[in-house]
């Protein structure tokens, strides 16, 4: 049904909708995420979950204890190589459809670690972000921000059709590979299948 | 005001609501996630424990027959304490016959004590 026809039918009280939106709609504002804090973020997640900021108003009522009945991971903080495992593997853990928010420098690039030996550079190379938060660390309101970010994909995310949400596809994968500690380095240090490193032109 | 023909139906209707109003949306989310959600299982997500460290192993704790059995051992030689200790309270004023009595009990009991080490029950293999 066209936009016009649509708010014809609204001046008359006639309101039309279809069970895509409904569906979207449900899912937006009920998003649970995963008790999850790496580092100094986790305390503005904190901060945002509390009176003051109140993520509650946005369906995000309970943060899980469970990767299992949690549809949202905030990665909060510092990703060090020793914990990205276990965040990819949390990661796997969840139920489709999931989605990742990557909050502040650290856990979108590696902030002001990034020289270091022991920091991803990155959640996104193990794990699809779908919002990434800049800033060291975020406020609560650049998380509600990035949380109603992910609401208006939720509701833009179509059932059917080429362009259906990845947790619709049968052939889109679920889990990631979980990189294991190598010698020197994670292995294998990215996954190439979510994760190329931009091309620099000189 | 007309009396309903049988009162019972109201019942059987207001029953058939209680349990559709829990039934249907039931119903449609399982139909919702039969045909819209794929099942996508994976060794994570099928495992045991949810954490960010690997599983390992089952939750199922396998103990062994001879825990039972010592335990078992220990729970009968305890019982036997609160019997020994009247009769050796009262032993001054006992007769022959209690006193038999007891000294079968007591028989019985080594009786299954060494019955019980004969089949190797307290070897611990």
């Amino acid at each position: 049904m066209d936009q016009g026809l649509r708010s014809e039918l609204q001046k008359q009280g006639v309101f039309t909708t279809t069970l895509e939106e409904v569906y979207n709609w449900g899912r937006a504002n009920s998003v649970w995420p995963l008790t999850f804090g790496l580092a100094c973020c986790a305390i503005e997640m904190i901060a945002a979950s509390m009176s003051r900021f109140d993520l509650a108003r946005f369906g995000a009522e309970v943060f899980r204890p469970s990767p299992r009945q949690a549809d949202l991971m905030i990665v909060a903080g510092t990703v060090t190589k020793k914990m990205a495992p276990l965040v990819v593997r949390l990661y796997n853990q969840m139920p489709e459809p999931k989605y990742v928010i990557a909050m502040g420098a650290c856990a979108i690039s590696g902030g002001p670690f990034k020289q270091g030996y022991n920091v991803l550079k990155g959640i996104d190379r193990y794990v699809p972000v779908d919002v990434v938060i800049p800033g060291c660390p975020p406020r609560p309101e650049a998380l509600i921000h990035a949380f109603m970010t992910l609401q208006e994909k939720i509701e833009q995310q179509k059932l059917t059709g080429p362009h259906r949400a990845r947790h619709l596809d049968p052939d889109a994968p679920s889990e990631f590979p979980v990189p294991v500690y190598g010698e020197h380095d994670l292995v294998p240090p990215k996954n190439p299948q979510i994760w190329q490193p931009p091309v620099v032109q000189r | 005001m007309p009396t309903p023909q049988n009162s019972y139906l109201v019942l059987v209707v207001l029953m058939v609501a209680a349990v559709g109003f829990a039934a249907v949306p039931l119903t449609l989310a399982w139909l919702w996630a039969k045909f819209f959600s794929p099942k996508k299982p994976g060794h994570d997500k099928n495992a045991t424990y949810e954490c960010g460290l690997e599983s390992k192993g089952d939750a199922w704790i396998q103990f062994r027959a001879e825990y039972y059995l010592y335990g078992i051992i220990f729970l009968v030689f305890d019982v036997e304490t609160i019997f020994l200790l009247p009769f050796a309270v009262s032993f001054g004023g006992l007769s022959a016959g209690a006193f038999i009595a007891m000294m079968v009990f007591l028989l019985l009991l080594v009786e299954g004590l060494v019955w019980a080490w004969q089949k190797g029950v307290l070897t611990w293999k």
